[in-house]
């Protein structure tokens, strides 16, 4: 038997929200990120109370399981703020998925929220700095990413027009999104003329610095039958770790996304050609090209063409990270959740104009560190499972 | 007098590492037994788990494996941000000088130098190998 498969399409999601995309002036992060989940349990038609299994991960609050726990009043069964970096929140649905099989659990809340634009003014990260980076003073996350970059660039050709059209991509999806936090046009013109931040990576290669809050309910299947909305199962879930500095990562074309794509995919039951809507953690336009070929939905050094080609935007044949992406829906910090909400918004037909038309499976994947862990889901609704 | 299985087995890896690197040293740990090359320095070698590892003197030299630029805001000069794989294989984060940032690429060879760093240590970069 497949590793994981007795757990496939034994947990759903049942509940999807977001609060404060963009800017949420005055708003704390706890605060953005107590609206998300008590909307997400509104959506899921559940009480406060109902919810029995806690999990988030702020960059600034290690201990922040406690604090929501507080904030909401509610004494969870299991309190989890277990820290991948922005893969964590699809780490935390793989530990749901576990602790609801087993009974451990009920209902399960998974949140976030960051002001890093209003309150912050700039990127928080929870990643310690190396002995052995910091006397270099690497521009990190950007000058990681960019070694990556810079690799990618050398064995297989990809460019930086390539890379743009990652964002313009992100962009036209955005400019369907109200939500968005980044609308109007964007050509690859637009994206080379920003100003570069650690080469090949300009201004609009990187990822929004945005305030936002997500958050999700999960149950086990029987229960998800009863409630409010379309289940959304939890085909597999699987995450992966190979390295925290650049360094050390062994071929920096290739990240764990291969790993735990494969694990998810087999958990699963369904094969990438099967996957409907793709929303992965873009931090920078180098992650879409190499997730898209660690997850094999491309061959390895193919992804620059296949970006490129249009595959990605409205009316491609893959449609990937259709609320605009971290690049110009919202990047709050870690964005791993809204990989997760939009996976199901696009599932229960709720995406209005980007809505990609019959979809019946979706991936989520999340990245958190310099490439370093990689977690992935599969999503589907009821029929698929 | 400490019991033989409660000492210390070795001296801390990473400030032997960079005391080596303030006397004007680069050193790096190998195992004895199976003469695996091991940067970062740590207790145990990474996925073997060998423990007997020695402080040895690398070549210096190395190729270029990965570079950016750090694009300051001027006056503040870009800075070149590089990964080097070691002829020894392992690869570390460090500066190629010597030459313009941008002008680092892909496949260069560079040898080791130590220089005062930016801050109060000494730090190792590398600068293009004028023998090759």
């Amino acid at each position: 038997m497949t590793r994981g498969s007795q757990l496939r399409g034994k947990t759903a999601f049942v509940g999807a929200a977001t609060f404060g995309i963009g800017e949420a002036p005055g708003y704390t992060s706890i605060e953005i990120a107590a609206e998300a989940a008590r909307l997400a349990i509104a959506d899921a038609g559940l009480k406060l109370s109902d919810i029995d299994g806690l999990f988030i991960c702020l960059p600034n609050d290690f201990l922040s399981g406690l604090t929501i726990a507080e904030y909401l009043g509610i004494r969870p069964r299991m309190t989890n703020n277990s820290r991948t970096g922005g893969s964590a929140f699809l780490t935390h649905a793989e530990w749901a998925m576990l602790a609801l099989d087993a009974g451990l659990i009920d209902y399960a809340l998974i949140c976030y929220g960051a002001n890093q634009r209003t309150g912050a003014g700039k990127l928080v990260s929870a990643q310690a700095p190396s002995p052995f980076e910091l006397p270099y003073h690497p521009n990190n996350p950007v000058a990681s990413y960019a070694l990556a970059a810079s690799r990618h660039m050398y064995e297989y050709g990809t460019s930086s027009e390539q890379l743009a059209s990652v964002a313009v991509a992100a962009r036209q999806w955005a400019n369907l999104n109200p939500e968005a936090f980044r609308h109007g046009p964007l050509t690859v013109d637009d994206v080379l003329a920003t100003r570069l931040v650690a080469d090949p990576l300009h201004v609009a290669d990187c990822c929004l610095v945005t305030d936002g809050g997500a958050a999700v309910v999960m149950t086990r299947a029987d229960r998800a039958r009863d409630l409010r909305q379309t289940p959304i199962a939890l085909l597999g879930a699987a995450s992966a770790t190979w390295h925290t500095e650049i360094s050390q990562l062994a071929d920096l074309t290739v990240s764990a996304a291969q790993e735990s794509g494969r694990r998810a995919f087999a958990q699963a039951g369904f094969a990438p050609s099967d996957i409907d809507v793709v929303n992965l953690y873009d931090a920078f336009t180098i992650n879409t090209i190499m997730f898209l070929e660690d997850l094999g939905f491309c061959k390895k050094g193919e992804g620059g063409p296949f970006v490129a080609g249009g595959a990605i935007a409205p009316g491609g044949a893959l449609p990937v990270n259709t609320n605009g992406g971290g690049l110009s829906y919202c990047h709050p910090g870690m964005y791993g959740l809204f990989t997760l909400v939009e996976s199901i918004r696009q599932l229960r037909g709720e995406a209005g104009d980007r809505q990609v038309q019959g979809a019946r499976l979706a991936l989520a994947h999340g990245n958190g560190g310099t490439l370093s862990s990689q977690a992935t889901c599969i999503l589907g609704l009821p029929e698929t499972v | 007098m400490v019991p033989e299985e409660f000492r210390l087995t070795q001296p801390p890896p990473t400030s032997t590492y960079f005391e080596h690197l303030a006397q004007g040293r680069f050193m790096i740990q190998r195992s004895a037994s199976t003469g695996e090359w091991v940067f970062y320095p740590r207790m145990l070698a990474p996925g073997s788990g060998t423990e007997d590892l020695e402080w040895v003197e690398p070549s210096g030299l190395g190729t270029v494996y990965a570079t950016t630029v750090k694009r300051n805001k001027p006056p503040k000069e870009d800075v070149n941000i590089a990964i080097v794989e070691l002829d020894e294989g392992p690869r570390l984060m460090t500066h190629v000088q010597s030459v313009p940032a941008e002008q680092v690429f892909i496949g260069m060879r560079v040898r080791a130098a130590i220089v005062d760093g930016p801050d109060e240590a000494r730090i190792l970069v590398f600068k293009p190998d004028e023998a090759e």
